[in-house]
């Protein structure tokens, strides 16, 4: 294809820089890898890993219900068994092997090099591990949490529930931050790092709904994370968030955990439902129909689905004009869904389908999700909910919306995907076989779960009478269980061993049309060159594409100059906007992912000064990774990514993908602190006098505090607009004033409560002011952290007038710092006045 | 409500079978390919239109049912107010007749037939629920609040309620028998339990030894100087069907059995076990709770 043999030499050199440029460390070192295959495949072999072992969990949960009036295991160790079954299955498993197979799926499916933060993933990765080990592990030293995956106070901040309860608070809270490190990632490599041409309506659909995913966790998870703060401030220092006698109320965390519940659902359903968007067009042979109604469905169930929450709480006494609100609400989630489900049928009827593996368990999945959809609405309408709610009516009900609407997608999207691990094939046979134990054993062990539920069982109970009709179907429930254990075993056998004997397949084995197929597994570099996209389906209407790319003929076939690059491209029309360079193989995700994990287990234990140590010491890593990972200026302005196109090496502002990632983590930041805001006012509106008649914190410091963080914002604004101007003095100055103010507004902030005595012990009024309070200072906190940073940045001349990124970001930064201070004093100086 | 349900379950049933069989024809049976049009106008009709439509008419059949089970609002006052306070893991049942007389119970609900009876439902500790399955929907009792349900039975019989929020260790032994009884015959058992039962004035052995024993710190017996307010009231305990919160059929036996074994029966429950008390006492024991009639 080439003209001339110098040509081909040329070519051939590009290619062996390009593969050593994106090589993997070797040895140990390949364990501080951060390309996004690694850590996709790690990540997703992790998930897989909690999967199996919270498999067993609920092996040992059915064998202990087989008959009844069992003993075989302990009521303490069943609770425990049914806690982390649930905990593990929602946080360790569902979520995060979307981040895997997203953070492995996406760069070749927009036709990038890589996301735009590698080392952001393998953080997220290596916290996600050693949050999952250290949850996981503690159900062998009979520690494991034991009071429900939903953690109802009072009972789990009791003595009863034990160190496992905050085993729970805190690995989690660190696995929810490895979460949003991912939506982050995810939602600014979908922006901006897609390939030249492929606008928003031309994304594919797995694009698509990781986009709305990784949007929702934004707003989805902060609440929990916030929850967890008010909680573990109850445990560790008795702030009674949750307690009624001082004020408190179990309520708040009934709201604040299923605001993030109801959508985490929707979380694990919809990349399961992405998955299947992605098989059904490539084996029914055709494009997808009503692209437009499916992109719609899934950006309105994402919606809704914030808005269903209390229907958890459908028996806790709530009024019924708000029952009638979330029953509507949940009833109404039913529609997109459905569509979505009739885009896949639509689809297959204009097509001609082939009946493959995959196709097999997309449509065992969808079987048994839509009888899950039906119970859903069953359970959405109040009346009936009052009697299934909490009894096995609703664990068959989940299970089949979970297990149909998640875990036989994802099954299918192994069986789909393996080709790109390694080029090689699952086996077909086991795969059927698999499926079939697997449909029979689910239907078998869920099924009679509704019955039981009717017939009055109710959840979470480690025995039961013999007499009351649940013997004979909890018995078949427990075969049933294991039929599907021992499937979901053939399926591991086959991964391990089946596929060595296998000969390497072809590329693009189902001949599929999007872009992900078109990269080689043996390669690290996500595609060869970057292509112009025309089409939905590129590899179906556009011929040469595949060869074109794989020959270097697209944009950005070189590593020049040995760095790892992507091409960032505009969020709506994806024009080249300019080269990225990202982060290659460190350590430093390693040991910020390890500092931060010490943090939270010696919390755990109460070891102050250990997490104290670690504390100082992760903030230090990722100040380091900073400094030397990000913001740098490049040797030359522009670079030649080919076909006459040159594009800037730099960006800063709204341009840069860092202003992005400081905009979307603030949002979820925003979320959280909002949820503590929701917080202040559900105690107003619970009690007549919500400040149990004491002393507030004053208007004149929080007014204080409110001016001096206004300074701040003002001055580091001020500083930005300097330093662009070339005054790089006033901007150094502005930045030593702006650090100074901001210290002096933690201070004042502080000093309203402080002066005022009020003791966070003695009632809610003062804990939830204290919160806001301390939630604004350590922002302002963080906030002094970063003007420092760019001081530091401008002395050391990593900063200038022309490469000012830093500033950009920290100026955003301060922004919402500005509207968190507003909020803050406003709610806690003014309004007790108003009142 | 039963309307609502097989209304539910024929539909559900229905429209699974019509999505499962349309999916097939359309991967596996179909002759050909139909056009994008006519594909499109599927999504339509059976993903957006047939669902609103349903739903629309499901919801407001529910939403109007909602006030008929649940019926407050008004100032309207049933006749006898039934107070539930649920503890690790047992109910303190207090009976409030609409003279304003109370009288106090643990563990077990005895209502009359064909008359709304309401219940206020509170918690000592943590969240339970209350529950009859028989006899309608669940309510929680949570820390903090006073929940209010009401309910109907219109059946004579002997049900079985429980806790339906988990609530620690023991949540699977914390049920409780209901007995729904004529309504004349309702009253004359509320009015034997205002006086003590005989048997508390006998000067018995067992009794002797439930004062020993320091039984009285935790339980009350009505006619005795026990009047402890953290265990389950025993004045008339030998009059239930069970003991233990549902757990056992309530004879001399089981009484006897549950003194010795209380943790072991019951893991997490505040009530110790009496292993070093001798069988015979035990026995006598046992003997003088179930006389308590």
């Amino acid at each position: 294809m080439s003209d001339t043999p110098d040509r081909d030499g040329a070519k051939a050199a590009e290619e062996a820089q390009l593969r050593a440029v994106w090589a993997n460390p070797t040895g140990w070192r390949y364990w501080t890898s951060v390309n996004n295959y690694q850590i996709g495949l790690w990540y997703g072999a992790t998930a897989f890993a909690f999967m199996l072992f919270a498999g067993l969990l609920g092996l040992l949960v059915r064998a202990q219900l087989a008959v009844p009036q069992n003993d075989l295991i302990s009521p303490e160790l069943y609770n425990q068994a049914f806690t982390l079954h649930g905990t593990v299955m929602m946080f360790l498993f569902a979520v995060p092997i979307f981040e895997a197979v997203a953070i492995f799926l996406l760069p070749p499916m927009l036709g990038a090099r890589e996301l735009p933060f590698p080392r952001l993933g393998a953080f997220g990765f290596w916290s996600f591990l050693i949050g999952g080990v250290f949850v996981c592990g503690s159900i062998f030293f009979g520690a494991a949490p034991n009071s429900g995956w939903f953690m109802y106070p009072p009972l789990a901040t009791s003595e009863q529930a034990g160190i496992g309860a905050d085993i729970w608070l805190l690995g989690l809270s660190f696995i929810e931050v490895a979460s949003l490190a991912a939506a982050v990632e995810l939602i600014v490599g979908i922006m901006k790092c897609r390939a030249p041409g492929m606008r928003v309506n031309l994304m594919p659909l797995f694009a698509w709904y990781l986009l709305i995913v990784a949007g929702m966790i934004l707003f989805a998870f902060p609440p929990l994370i916030a929850g967890d703060l008010l909680f573990e401030m109850q445990r560790m220092f008795d702030w009674p968030f949750f307690d009624p006698a001082r004020g408190g109320d179990p309520l708040l965390w009934q709201h604040l955990f299923w605001i993030f519940g109801h959508p985490e659902v929707y979380i694990i359903f919809l990349p399961a439902i992405a998955l299947l968007a992605m098989i059904i067009p490539t084996f029914a042979g055709r494009p997808i129909v009503g692209y437009s109604w499916i992109v719609l469905a899934a950006v309105g169930t994402g919606f809704l689905s914030f808005g269903l929450w209390v229907h958890h709480m459908f028996a806790t006494g709530l009024p019924q004009i708000s029952l009638a609100f979330f029953s509507a609400a949940s009833t109404a989630v039913a529609i997109p869904t459905g569509v979505q489900i009739f885009v896949f049928i639509a689809t297959m009827l204009a097509g001609r389908v082939i009946f493959s593996t995959p196709m097999l368990f997309a449509m065992g999945g969808i079987a048994i999700f839509v009888m899950g959809g039906l119970t859903g609405v069953m359970v959405a309408l109040v009346p009936f909910d009052w009697q299934a709610h909490d009894t096995y009516f609703i664990v068959a009900h989940l299970h089949y919306v979970l297990i149909g609407g998640m875990l036989f997608p994802v099954f299918a999207g192994l069986y789909y995907y393996y080709p790109l691990i390694d080029g090689k094939h699952m086996s077909d046979r086991v795969g059927r076989l698999a499926f079939w134990l697997m449909f029979t054993g689910f239907n078998i062990t869920f099924f009679p779960m509704h019955l039981a539920g009717l017939r009055g069982m109710p959840r979470r109970v480690h025995t039961y009478p013999a007499d009351i009709g649940w013997d004979w179907l909890n018995l078949i429930s427990t075969m049933g269980a294991i039929v599907l254990g021992i499937g979901m075993f053939a399926v591991v056998v086959d991964v391990t061993l089946h596929r060595r004997r296998q000969p390497k397949g072809e590329t693009n084995p189902w001949k599929a049309g999007t872009l992900e197929w078109i990269s080689e597994p043996e390669e690290n570099w996500g595609v060869r060159s970057i292509p112009r996209i025309e089409s939905r389906y590129p590899l179906w209407d556009q011929p040469n594409l595949a060869r074109e790319v794989r020959a270097g003929q697209w944009y950005l076939a070189d590593a020049g100059e040995g760095r790892r690059e992507t091409l960032v491209t505009s969020v709506l029309d994806a024009e080249p906007e300019h080269v990225l360079r990202v982060g290659g193989t460190s350590t430093v995700t390693v040991v910020s992912a390890a500092t931060l994990g010490t943090v939270f287990v010696a919390l755990t234990f109460k070891l102050w000064l250990v997490s104290l140590v670690a504390g100082v010491a992760f903030i230090t890593a990722v100040i380091w990774w900073l400094w030397t990972g990000t913001g740098e200026i490049p040797e030359k302005p522009e670079k030649d990514i080919g076909r006459g196109v040159s594009l800037p090496i730099y960006a800063s502002g709204v341009k840069s993908t860092g202003w992005w990632a400081m905009f979307i983590t603030m949002t979820g930041d925003g979320t959280a602190f909002a949820s503590l805001v929701f917080g202040y006012f559900f105690f107003w509106t619970i009690h007549d006098d919500f400040t149990g008649g004491l002393a507030g914190p004053g208007i004149l410091w929080p007014m204080t505090a409110l001016a001096l963080f206004a300074a701040a914002w003002a001055a580091t604004l001020g500083a930005r607009e300097a330093n662009r101007r070339g005054n790089v003095a006033s901007a150094r100055l502005l930045l030593i004033a702006a650090a100074l103010l901001s210290a002096a507004a933690c201070a004042a902030a502080l000093a309203g409560p402080w002066t005022a005595g009020m003791d966070p012990t003695s009632h809610v009024y003062p804990a939830i002011v204290w919160i806001l309070v301390i939630w604004a200072a350590v922002h302002g906190g963080v906030g002094v952290l970063m003007q420092l940073y760019c001081l530091a940045r401008s002395l050391a001349g990593r900063l200038t007038p022309t490469h000012d990124m830093e500033l950009h970001n920290v100026a955003l930064y301060w922004h919402f710092m500005a509207v968190t201070a507003l909020v803050t004093f406003g709610v806690v100086g003014l309004f007790p006045e108003a009142l | 409500m039963a309307t609502l349900f097989w209304v539910m379950t024929v539909g559900g049933l229905a429209i699974w079978a019509f999505v499962v069989g349309f999916s097939l024809y359309a991967s596996r049976w179909k002759r050909a390919p139909v056009s994008e049009a006519s594909a499109g106008k599927v999504i339509l009709l059976a993903g957006v239109v047939f669902p609103v439509t349903v739903l629309t008419a499901l919801l407001s059949y529910a939403l109007w049912l909602m006030p008929s089970l649940r019926p407050f609002g008004g100032a309207e006052q049933a006749g006898l107010r039934i107070e539930v306070v649920g503890n690790q893991f047992w109910w303190r049942v207090v009976y409030h007749a609409a003279d304003g007389s109370a009288v106090v119970s643990a563990n077990e609900i005895r209502m009359p037939v064909g008359e709304r009876v309401e219940f206020s439902l509170a918690s000592a500790d943590m969240i339970h629920s209350f529950w009859i399955p028989s006899l309608g929907g669940k309510m929680d009792l949570i820390p903090g609040r006073t929940n209010r349900l009401s309910l109907l039975a219109t059946k004579a019989g002997t049900y079985r309620g429980q806790c339906a929020e988990f609530c620690g260790v023991s949540h699977a032994s914390m049920a409780f028998p209901v007995v729904v009884m004529e309504p004349a015959a309702f009253d004359a058992w509320l009015d034997a339990r205002r006086a003590p039962s005989p048997a508390a004035e006998t000067g018995d052995p067992g009794q002797a030894l439930f004062m020993r024993e320091g039984c009285g710190n935790c339980h009350s017996v009505a006619g005795t100087p026990a009047a402890g307010t953290s265990g389950p009231d025993l004045s008339h305990v030998g009059s239930r069907l069970t003991i233990g919160a549902g757990l056992l059929r309530n004879d001399t036996d089981t009484l006897a059995r549950f003194v010795a074994h209380a943790t072991a029966l019951k893991p997490g429950s505040q009530m110790p076990a009496y292993l070093g008390l001798p069988v015979e006492e035990r026995a006598a024991l046992a003997a003088w709770l179930k006389e308590l009639q």
